[in-house]
């Protein structure tokens, strides 16, 4: 029983940490929230020749072949930089939807090119009813000559702007089990019908979109993996993006623990540093003790994830209801330790605070975790 | 990182599975599922570690020739997990098992190595802890109780309190101030007492449960002889927090096994009980208070679990280890106040009432919950720890 990293992925921790310290600091990140597109060329080159985009898509295909914990790793040191940038929607979304459903041909092109940096491919699959379930799923495709025929609209949609191609969650087939009848389609961003509104955001390190489909005509071989046969394979997808994302928030919370805890030491309040005021000091504790577990729960699912264990699911439920509370708790609490400097849009604990509130929506919030965690261990 | 056993590890799991299942007794719940053992069920817990001992499954990780397995904190969980799984009985001496052996195979001399350990595993020895004083509880170093050098002995004088199971216990781990002139710190010493030496009195403590679990003990000129110092004279501070910190690793273990069983049992309650026609477990508001726990309750055994992964590896716990007293207890008390709402009404009705849920089993451990975030250091001290050693704050 080992339930820690190995060497390797300690290096590629501390290479990482250090490549954000240069490459994503504070000045950079304000600069891609203000703008459009959310990270540049230049930076998405640099992720490439890291090997991080390709980093878990094994190596026919131009990846490096680790593992998912190695990957846990790497989003732990994005999450401390609030990294922004179409990295999650593409490695973790689109590409992973590929990976897991896609034809070898549609691996082969697309993945090679994810991992080079030349492509970018985000997941189309929540619409305006926000539900995580697939009945939430009303976006149609339907048969036509040759193909299929897309329609709907999709909603918190991240970095579609900036992405090639979508992989949509549409309905292939009307009544029954609603996850019988969901089919994942390859489309690419500049076909006909498709439209895409760039939306304001409170966290702007986080771009989403409006998606519209408005006759959408694919081909046949725009399928990703059987038609209707699409809710198993991203349900798998999802439950790993929702672990990544669980170790990104602990990345973040561990950053706002960090700084929180360097201010208390050097800020003097009535002579004395206000650390060692037990109203301080022991909020920070909590702090710590929310991080911790946040961790130890993600890192079990992350393992669970990785080897499918039977347990993958409630494991990546326990993390995700955890990490929620945990990182606003922790991100709400660092403005509060810090007083008015805290509250300013100079102090860089807001771009947390933000990514801590949209993290927490994102593959649902504690409380829908919560109600899942109650059916898998049937309550 | 992998969560994987070795066969020879798999073969220890299957083999504390069927030993478990054809040991337990059925009804020793009858006791009640309190980690503290009660007054009634001490002879029955009494005969369970002997059984466990002869067994061999207690002692995994103490040397053999001082009555343990020799093996390792991986054996020792698993263990601890398939008594979770099976609802295993607590054990008796368990200060002894937690505290006092492990402290004595760090600092004792041969003789006192040979004398202690296995008789504490056995039960045939009971121990209990002589720290805290009337005027010295979180601020433990100011403790007051004196021993004077008299030849080979010590003389010791003055008073212990809110010491559990000292009413039943044969031997005491006692702090001592040998060096009045000394700071604080460096004037302590760690002594083992028989508790039948003449001027050791024993008088039990009524707690809000009703039951005398803890105790205060008075020294009038005690005479303990030289060779029942552990760990050197004026020492006793360092030998001391050694203690603790078993304390937090092993009792940790034990802990999480009965929070576990616990929550097993809470669950089981919630299906039995309705609210307004339907089962507890079907009302959105309960499976989200119930779903919390259960996550707290595991999130509490992978952290173990990653606390355990370094001291395999030779390294010292990291930050995770400092948080699990306080964190069970924060999850603890919470599960207690939920048993009392999972009952409603019904949770004002105590042991002989007829109609009474469990047979009132529930109301003493929600009662006696109260001092988990005071004994074993109070949660406020436990927060000063972590702030100032683990996230190095400055001291007030």
């Amino acid at each position: 029983m080992d339930f820690g990293f190995n060497a390797d992925q300690e290096l590629l921790r501390s290479t990482a940490r250090k490549f954000f310290e240069n490459e994503c600091t504070s000045e950079l990140v304000r600069a891609r929230m203000a703008d459009a597109a959310g990270f540049t060329e230049d930076f998405w080159t640099k992720l490439a020749e890291q090997g991080w985009l390709g980093l878990v898509y094994p190596e026919p295909y131009g990846g490096a072949g680790l593992g998912f914990v190695d990957l846990t790793v790497l989003m732990e040191e994005m999450g401390r930089a609030v990294m922004p940038g179409p990295f999650f929607s593409t490695v973790l979304l689109g590409g992973a939807a590929l990976l897991e459903a896609g034809s070898d041909a549609q691996r082969k092109e697309w993945l090679t090119k994810i991992a080079e940096g030349q492509a970018r491919v985000t997941l189309a699959w929540t619409e305006p009813s926000a539900r995580w379930d697939a009945a939430g799923v009303s976006t149609t495709a339907t048969a036509s000559a040759g193909g299929f025929t897309l329609d709907g609209t999709k909603l918190f949609v991240p970095d579609a702007h900036v992405s090639h191609a979508l992989v949509v969650v549409a309905r292939t087939r009307e009544g029954g089990n609603a996850e019988e009848g969901v089919s994942l389609f390859l489309v690419p961003t500049n076909a006909k019908g498709v439209s895409i509104t760039l939306l304001p955001t409170m966290d702007q390190t986080r771009k989403l979109c409006e998606v519209k489909l408005d006759h959408v005509t694919v081909p046949t071989s725009a399928l990703v993996g059987a038609k209707d046969g699409g809710w198993q394979p991203l349900s798998r997808v999802i439950r790993r993006a929702t672990v990544a994302l669980c170790a990104e928030m602990c990345g973040g919370a561990q950053k706002v623990l960090d700084m929180t805890t360097e201010y208390a030491k050097i800020r003097i309040a009535f002579g004395k540093p206000i650390g060692s005021y037990q109203g301080v000091k022991h909020k920070a504790a909590d702090m710590l003790v929310d991080v911790e577990n946040a961790k130890s729960l993600t890192y079990y699912a992350a393992w669970a994830v990785d080897e499918n264990v039977p347990e993958a699911a409630l494991a990546a439920s326990m993390a995700k209801a955890y990490a929620s509370d945990a990182f606003r708790k922790v991100a709400g609490a660092g403005i509060q330790l810090h007083g008015g400097i805290g509250f300013t849009w100079e102090h860089d604990l807001h771009l947390y605070f933000k990514r801590a509130k949209s993290s927490e929506f994102t593959f649902g919030d504690a409380t829908y975790h919560r109600e899942r965690v109650a059916q898998l261990i049937n309550l | 990182m992998d969560f994987t056993l070795t066969p020879d590890q798999e073969a220890f799991r299957q083999r504390v599975r069927s030993w478990l299942q054809s040991n337990i007794p059925d009804d020793w719940t009858k006791f009640g599922l309190s980690e503290v053992p009660r007054p009634e069920a001490y002879a029955f817990l009494r005969k369970w570690q002997a059984t466990l001992y002869d067994a061999g499954f207690i002692g995994i990780t103490w040397p053999k020739e001082y009555g343990g397995q020799g093996l390792t904190f991986v054996e020792e969980m698993i263990l601890h997990q398939e008594m979770a799984l099976q609802k295993a009985p607590p054990m008796l001496n368990v200060l002894g098992v937690g505290m006092a052996g492990p402290t004595i195979i760090a600092y004792g001399t041969e003789e006192q190595k040979k004398r202690y350990p296995a008789k504490i595993l056995s039960c045939e020895e009971i121990w209990c802890q002589g720290y805290s004083e009337p005027n010295a509880g979180s601020d433990l170093a100011s403790l007051q109780t004196r021993a004077v050098k008299d030849g080979e002995h010590w003389v010791i004088s003055g008073q212990k309190v809110w010491t559990s199971l000292a009413h039943i216990a044969d031997w005491m781990m006692l702090l001592a101030r040998t060096d009045p002139s000394a700071p604080k710190h460096k004037g302590i010493t760690y002594f083992l007492l028989d508790m039948r030496t003449p001027g050791v009195t024993v008088k039990p403590l009524k707690q809000m449960t009703g039951d005398a679990e803890f105790n205060e003990i008075f020294f009038d000129n005690v005479r303990v002889h030289e060779r029942q110092v552990l760990g050197g004279v004026n020492n006793g501070w360092s030998v001391g927090l050694t203690t603790l910190m078993y304390e937090r690793l092993a009792l940790g273990f034990g802990l999480q096994v009965r929070l576990r069983i616990t929550m097993d049992q809470l669950v089981g309650m919630a299906r039995r009980m309705e609210k307004n026609g339907r089962s507890l477990t079907k009302d959105p508001v309960m499976r989200q208070k119930l779903a919390q726990l259960w996550i707290d309750t595991e999130s509490l055994k992978y952290t173990g679990a990653r606390a355990v992964t370094k001291l395999l590896k030779g390294e010292l716990p990291g930050p995770e280890a400092s948080t699990g007293k306080m964190m069970w207890v924060e999850t603890h008390q919470r599960l207690q106040e939920l048993a009392m709402e999972i009952q409603g009404p019904y949770s004002q009705l105590a042991r002989g009432a007829a109609a009474a849920i469990d047979g009132g089993v529930w109301q003493y451990s929600f009662l006696r919950s109260r001092a988990n975030s005071i004994e074993g250091g109070t949660t406020e001290i436990q927060k000063n720890i972590i702030g100032e050693r683990v996230l190095g704050l400055p001291k007030g």
